[in-house]
């Protein structure tokens, strides 16, 4: 558990994003709490992606507001982190890309080097601490950002489609450290086109469509009974745009 | 033909023998090119970097600018510097003017310009590639310059060593602003004009040889810095 008061719940209010004069998100209106892992649904284009930079602060809305609402919302920005659908590798060893992270909180140097070494051995990628971060193979890279992300004890983790490119056998390692991650106290919450991946990690499911917030629900109510007809078509595998 | 091979010999005899007159050539040569490197990494750098950075009015037109400037002609170079630190010149009171540090002054105006293109073209490539994660971390644009600096080492280097290979080989710019004067001024590059002019093969072909050695160390270690780097899967995409 983080030792900083909460910066949930996120308010997101009205909230839309315009690019070139194209209206990519609308009226799009929720809030995050903390809790089981929430998992943003749609098909491609509907603007899950975009939701979750806009959550994150990478992105400023045109419309509408973003709002961390808990107590320790000045300090939000540096309690989040976000892992993307192609990991960022710095160009030094596996080891100092998670010291980086860490130095940019300030902690002195000697509780880094102990917090990168645990969450290297928790991500299984100790013996592979002084290898540049750019040989290792995607499904290792993508557990290092995961690793580097964790080793900064965020309250909210985002995860962009970070299995999308991998195997199965890498897939599955990164939803066992993605579990492991939420049970030390991080609200997850992630995109992904994987139906399989949501049914396993989902608690909450929010569904995009066409830029538009059409349903947010528990998962298990989400994948018994989706309330629109966009969103069983997508459920049932149909094509949607 | 015998002339040549006799020029030829001597000049090998030079440098193997370690010559004076020859050492104190490449040492002052050195020591100016060395110098103006180290000056205009100093400034090209960050300079490089915060034009990669840094969106402002007219920043298209200052990359134009830097870009164009790294194909100066070292002799009007010269007569710029010339100009500047002549006893009328705004640095005239300086009196640097035919001395090591004139010399230094023109490199310098010759290779801030490369050195400021070729890292604000790396720099800008890796802030492509890295600004989501940065900021996503916590980094502010001006906080990423050293982050950007040291990964994107590899690059900066060859271009640093870009620089020194204009640096070493001009001869135009220096010889306007040093004077090539005997023991104080004359390097590498001045000398071989000068010696060729007067007819001494000998001292033009020793330094000429040491001149394209070094050429080919600097190339050779660039080479070798790609090597490392791609190695370490450190190069830029």
């Amino acid at each position: 558990m983080s030792p900083f008061p909460p910066i949930l719940p996120l308010a997101v209010d009205g909230l839309g994003f315009a690019a070139g004069g194209r209206p990519l998100l609308a009226d799009i209106d929720f809030a995050l709490e903390a809790g089981p892992a929430t998992f943003i649904l749609g098909p491609n284009g509907a603007g899950k992606s975009l939701l979750l930079r806009l959550c994150h602060g990478l992105l400023a809305p045109t419309a509408g507001t973003v709002r961390w609402t808990g107590a320790g919302a000045a300090h939000a920005a540096l309690r989040q982190a976000m892992v993307f659908q192609r990991p960022v590798m710095l160009r030094r060893s596996v080891i100092a890309n998670v010291e980086y992270a860490l130095s940019l909180r300030k902690l002195p140097r000697r509780q880094r080097a102990e917090l990168a070494q645990d969450v290297l051995q928790r991500t299984g990628l100790w013996p592979l601490a002084g290898a540049p971060a750019r040989v290792l193979s995607g499904g290792e890279q993508q557990r290092l950002a995961l690793a580097r992300a964790w080793a900064t004890r965020p309250q909210v983790l985002f995860l962009d489609e970070p299995t999308s490119s991998l195997d199965p056998a890498a897939t599955r390692a990164i939803e066992d450290i993605i579990r492991a991650i939420e049970t030390s106290g991080t609200k997850i919450v992630m995109t992904s086109h994987d139906l399989g991946q949501a049914r396993r990690l989902a608690g909450e499911v929010l569904f995009l469509h066409r830029g538009r917030l059409l349903e947010q629900a528990s998962a298990s109510a989400f994948f018994a009974m989706p309330q629109t007809t966009e969103a069983r078509a997508f459920l049932a595998g149909e094509l949607l745009w | 033909m015998s002339d040549m091979s006799a020029a030829f010999s001597a000049a090998l005899s030079l440098i193997l023998g370690v010559d004076a007159g020859l050492a104190e050539i490449v040492l002052l040569s050195l020591r100016v090119s060395l110098t103006a490197l180290v000056i205009a990494a100093g400034l090209g750098l960050p300079l490089g970097a915060a034009l990669a950075l840094f969106r402002f009015p007219g920043r298209g037109a200052v990359i134009v600018v830097v870009n164009s400037m790294m194909g100066l002609p070292p002799v009007v170079v010269g007569l710029v510097v010339y100009l500047i630190l002549s006893r009328s010149g705004p640095l005239g009171v300086l009196g640097l003017l035919f001395s090591p540090a004139a010399m230094i002054f023109a490199q310098v105006v010759l290779i801030v310009p490369i050195v400021t293109a070729l890292t604000r073209q790396t720099i800008e490539d890796l802030w492509r590639e890295y600004h989501e994660q940065l900021r996503s971390l916590g980094v502010r644009p001006a906080g990423a310059i050293g982050t950007l600096l040291w990964d994107g080492r590899f690059s900066l280097i060859t271009a640093l060593l870009a620089g020194f290979g204009r640096a070493s080989a001009e001869v135009g710019a220096v010889m306007i602003v040093g004077g090539n004067i005997d023991h104080v001024t004359r390097v590498m590059t001045t000398t071989i004009a000068l010696e060729v002019s007067k007819g001494d093969l000998p001292l033009a072909l020793g330094l000429g040889i040491v001149l394209m050695l070094l050429s080919i160390a600097i190339n050779a270690g660039a080479t070798l810095l790609r090597r490392v780097a791609a190695r370490h899967g450190e190069a830029l995409a």
